[in-house]
């Protein structure tokens, strides 16, 4: 889907992925993020977490992925900007989903989030893509 | 305890990150990308690009190490142990490519208390080898109990 073709009000395809068992733990080598919550199920559960939990910024990439999907590569996506609540997790579908809020001077404005189980985990998403 | 708002302004050394080809390949595939420019060479040469694209987030990778100083600076007294990554902002402008280097710029843009939360927001500025702006991050990190 080109964005030429985008309409105001339009829905942008949806992503839907499911993080594997060792998901985090390939996202922590390639980010360089080890939070010891994202990649030890013993440690994540003695801090009070139902277990490992998904990286927020290996989410927001899913919100990106389905920003640049839409808008047909990389270098059209100008600004994401997200709020994180809860958490996620490994092994659940994550569906990032948006809209388009406004078509103008060659620009269109998504907002967007993300959920699992049906709960918000990106929130008030708001992306930018040029045409 | 209120919040120690003395150190907004502050501006942190610049850190370098050369973006590396398999570095590149390696995230894009952490985070599902299947457009070949991110994995592909001659891919991302015939789509007029130099080398292999960053995926916009790779920004995370090149701007992190700038963010982490202020995050454990001990005039912040930010306290780590009760911090969640509340929000994110990225505004970019030209790709990165395998070969860029990226110097990144992290300076306190606001520390305040909401609610008994702390609220502390760092920003990264990320420009490449032509002094382009390549990336501009807001993070807001929320503190609890402060």
């Amino acid at each position: 889907m080109a964005m030429a073709q985008l309409q105001a009000g339009e829905q942008i395809p949806e992503v839907k992925v499911t993080p594997d068992k060792y998901l985090t733990v390939r996202y922590a080598g390639a980010s360089g993020d080890f939070n010891p919550i994202h990649i030890d199920e013993e440690f994540a559960k003695a801090v009070g977490l139902p277990g490992r939990i998904l990286h927020g910024l290996w989410t927001m990439a899913q919100v990106a992925r389905a920003q640049t999907q839409a808008a047909g590569g990389p270098a059209h996506l100008k600004r994401l900007s997200v709020q994180f609540r809860g958490m996620g997790v490994p092994e659940q579908e994550v569906v990032v989903s948006g809209t388009v809020s406004e078509l103008r001077d060659g620009r269109a404005l998504i907002d967007t989030v993300a959920e699992q189980a049906g709960k918000q985990i990106i929130r008030n998403a708001q992306a930018e893509l040029e045409l | 305890m209120p919040v120690n708002t003395k150190a907004i302004g502050k501006t942190y050394e610049p850190v370098v990150y050369a973006v590396g080809r398999e570095k590149i390949r390696e995230y894009a595939r952490a985070v599902g990308e299947s457009d070949p420019v991110h994995l592909d060479v001659q891919a991302a040469r015939a789509a007029g690009y130099a080398d292999v694209v960053a995926p916009p987030m790779f920004a995370v990778v090149y701007s992190a190490p700038a963010v982490g100083p202020p995050i454990f600076d001990p005039e912040i007294e930010l306290n780590f142990a009760m911090m969640v990554h509340g929000g994110q902002e990225f505004v970019w402008g030209p790709v990165v490519v395998a070969g860029d280097e990226i110097t990144t710029t992290a300076s306190v843009k606001d520390i305040s208390e909401r609610d008994g939360r702390g609220y502390y927001v760092f920003e990264s500025v990320s420009t490449n080898q032509r002094g382009e702006e390549v990336c501009r991050g807001t993070w807001t990190n929320i503190v609890r109990g402060v």
